[in-house]
């Protein structure tokens, strides 16, 4: 549940940072380009692939914003976090009942015909707004039990794996040897990467200087104040993960994973990940935490172990 | 010479329409949003700057009246409908600000060292010397790369294709940039679909252009210069962009009281201890910034401040001082002060000015008062002026008073025919006067984002555009050529 909402945000961050840099001047071979990697970072492309030809502007916020058959799309997302919490509605406090559903019924109101240019920005506001809420409402409200803790796993999951692919999508920009040519176009580029995680402002709070491709890296990857930033996520994650067998389950195999992964970007620094290869860094990482939701689903019995 | 042009400029009654051309079409670069301004009905564009005014609300982009009871935050009115700037305008506009930017920080050079303008008779000594903007105490300083106006705010008024007139300089701390940057913001948000029509050019780098300004007047390198922005405090009608700014450049802001000189250096006070500041972006006035050198007793600025400032440990930006380049009294003589400085005739023209100081011109004014502005020599904001077509012939004679009594205080210019674009007013779209504040950056090159602050006299036939009376806002765009 906590996954889901989650991943609507991160889905509508992502598109609102598309859609930007779609309005800017066109450079080079236009704005195909920029919603093939929105795609990509938001990992559709080829479910996108599967039922559309071509890459479209609109075609692409159709499908990530609305289209059923996306089961990552906000309309998808929104509606499966409600019959997730449905099942398990006597564990949701009532505050985040209300959210929920509230946001879900608003949600059938809205026409994706309606949702033109003009109307885009409000829509991705409102799906931000809800999904503040509705963190506001856990964070408030929740007995901090096992199901608390299990949502935080969900969320931070969900959350480091938004961020990896946002980074490695546009892992080329980011490299230490990236001929900056500096000026606007460049700016664009990495504010978008850093706008699709909210960190266009903060990112100067940190390191008191302009953009470089390597310090939006290490921005997103190593910085443990960022909330988005993968160390940020696992320090969480390993918090979380004690919580949870302090509680209940003293075995959990995830936890072996969740733990080294922590210690690895703990100790890692960006000089080495460049040497070895960024890309396989993050490759490695993605894989890793797959592995943890792997993992838990065997140890709440979701799947059968392998 | 002037007074031709000043005669040209009064005897222009046609307003300068800059969307729609003597024919009656629209001008190449406004086509596309003429055609869809006429697809656009009242109703859409009424719900639209309800969502502009909730919009400017969340971002608590509001201030604070001087002298006004009214208790309540106030917007500055946003005018929705976007004004267009074509690149061969741009272009043009970008040499003459950078021809009088460069000259202007060249005189302030120059008349706080070696004067050779002076002595070399093209300007009278009285007016600058015995001038209070003059600041004495910057007599032999020399900033960092010489640069006194790092940022400047030049206004200009257009009344015709070609004729650009620079009305204000603003060479100490011009305000505005905020909303140059959060009327691109709310547009990007309102009308999304009309971006996609244009090339516009972008202003959001902004912040990151006046960091590396600020940087490389530094006194230490870059990468180990502390910034902050001074603010007089959140009573001050500018707070907003002040924080604004900080927080775009991911600096401090600070008032006077977080600040102290110590061992030669200037320090902040921070929850971790003294942290040493190298670069003091200030929005406080002059006589506000050291009470040791200035007025005793303001608790705005910090003690030992100009001693640092001038002995190179700190760098303040704008420099004290600069005043004296964009002070009435002088700004008549700015055509020359280009001239002697560049070498070149000046792109953009001054506004006419008659120097009441001198009795001929004062008995020109005197005899032609209902069709001037008089404006006083130190004030700013628009209050001790006269604006003689729309005034009274009560405020006339009243005024006609004070100026006989001080003539030396006051300048006349005639009133211009102020070009006009299309806004979105309470009967529908109609054309309302505009003009024009773009925003330079000034180091080791001048850089001019794109654009700038459009002001917009709201009401029908008014020709002030000030905030304080009334004025509004719109975004400005730029096209870059395709």
């Amino acid at each position: 549940m906590s996954r889901y909402i989650e991943r609507a945000e991160n889905i509508s961050r992502l598109c609102e940072a598309g859609f930007r840099i779609s309005l800017t001047p066109k450079v080079g071979g236009g704005h195909k380009e920029e919603w093939l990697s929105t795609l990509k970072s938001a990992g559709v492309l080829e479910s996108y692939l599967s039922v559309h030809d071509e890459i479209t502007g609109e075609t692409a916020i159709n499908f990530l914003l609305f289209d059923e058959r996306n089961a990552s799309s906000v309309t998808s997302c929104l509606t499966s976090a409600r019959n997730n919490a449905r099942i398990v509605r006597t564990k949701l406090t009532r505050d985040m009942w209300e959210s929920l559903n509230d946001t879900w019924i608003a949600l059938q109101a809205v026409s994706p015909q309606s949702m033109t240019n003009a109307r885009l920005p409000d829509f991705l506001d409102w799906v931000r707004h809800r999904t503040a809420q509705f963190r506001g409402a856990l964070l408030g409200t929740v007995l901090r039990d096992e199901g608390y803790y299990f949502s935080q796993l969900g969320a931070f999951m969900e959350r480091a794996d938004n961020t990896a692919r946002i980074v490695d999508v546009k892992y080329y920009l980011l490299l230490p040897d990236h001929q900056a040519v500096g000026g606007a176009i460049d700016t664009y580029q990495w504010e978008t990467i850093l706008r699709a995680v909210s960190a266009q402002r903060s990112y100067r709070h940190v390191f008191h200087e302009d953009y470089r491709p390597w310090r939006v890296a290490e921005f997103l990857i190593l910085r443990p104040e960022m909330p988005r930033s993968l160390r940020f996520c696992y320090d969480w994650l390993n918090v979380t993960i004690d919580g949870l067998i302090e509680r209940q389950h003293p075995e959990l195999r995830a936890a072996e994973l969740i733990r080294s992964t922590h210690r690895l970007l703990k100790s890692s620094q960006m000089d080495d990940i460049f040497q070895s290869g960024l890309h396989e860094f993050l490759t490695d990482f993605i894989d890793r935490n797959n592995r943890v939701t792997r993992d838990l689903a065997v140890d709440y019995c979701f799947a059968q172990a392998a | 010479m002037e007074q031709t042009v000043g005669q040209r400029g009064i005897a222009r009654e046609i307003i300068f329409n800059e969307m729609i051309g003597p024919e009656g079409a629209p001008r190449g670069h406004y086509v596309t949003l003429s055609e869809w301004l006429e697809q656009q009905p009242s109703r859409e564009l009424r719900r639209k700057r309800a969502e502009a005014e909730s919009i400017f609300r969340r971002l608590g982009i509001t201030f604070a009246v001087y002298g006004s009871t009214d208790t309540l935050e106030r917007l500055i009115p946003f005018d929705l409908i976007p004004r267009i700037i074509s690149a061969a305008e741009w272009r043009l506009l970008e040499r003459g600000i950078e021809q009088r930017v460069r000259a202007l920080n060249a005189f302030l050079l120059d008349i706080y060292n070696r004067q050779e303008i002076i002595r070399a008779g093209r300007i009278p000594a009285d007016i600058v010397l015995r001038n209070d903007a003059f600041l004495p105490e910057m007599i032999g300083h020399r900033p960092p790369l010489g640069v006194f106006s790092h940022i400047v705010g030049t206004d200009i008024v257009r009344t015709g294709p070609q004729d650009f007139f620079v009305l204000e300089d603003n060479l100490r701390t011009p305000s505005g940039v905020s909303y140059m940057l959060e009327n691109r913001e709310a547009m990007l948000h309102l009308f999304p679909e009309l971006f996609a029509r244009h090339c516009v050019a972008p202003v959001q780098h902004y912040p990151e252009l006046l960091r590396q300004t600020l940087e490389a007047v530094s006194p230490v390198a870059p990468e180990e210069t502390t910034i902050v922005v001074l603010t007089p405090g959140i009573h001050n009608s500018a707070y907003f962009e002040h924080s604004f700014l900080a927080d775009q450049m991911g600096v401090e802001l600070v008032e006077g009281q977080d600040l102290f000189v110590s061992g030669g250096a200037l320090y902040m006070r921070t929850t971790r201890g003294p942290m040493q500041v190298h670069v003091v972006y200030r929005r406080i006035d002059d006589e506000f910034l050291d009470p040791l050198t200035f007025r005793p007793d303001s608790i705005l600025g910090v003690p030992g401040l100009m001693d640092l400032y001038r002995a190179g440990a700190v760098t303040i930006v704008n420099a004290p001082g600069t005043g004296i380049a964009d002070d009435k009294a002088v700004y008549s003589w700015v055509p020359e002060i280009v001239e002697f400085y560049t070498g070149q005739k000046p792109i953009l023209q001054n506004v006419p000015t008659w120097r009441c100081a001198e009795p001929e011109a004062l008995s020109y004014v005197l005899d032609h008062l209902p069709e001037l502005v008089v404006k006083e020599v130190h004030g700013s904001g628009g209050y001790g002026m006269l604006v003689g077509p729309t005034s009274s012939k009560k405020q006339i004679e009243t005024f006609r008073r004070i100026l006989k009594a001080r003539p030396s205080n006051y300048i006349a210019q005639p009133t211009l025919a102020l070009s006009a674009c299309p806004a979105f007013t309470k009967s529908g779209v109609a054309p309302r006067h505009v003009d024009l504040r773009p925003f330079s950056l000034v180091s080791d090159r001048v850089r001019i984002v794109a654009g700038g602050l459009t002001r917009v006299a709201l009401k029908k036939g008014s020709l002030v555009v000030n905030s304080s009376q009334g004025g509004g806002t719109k975004d400005t765009w730029v096209l870059t050529d395709e």
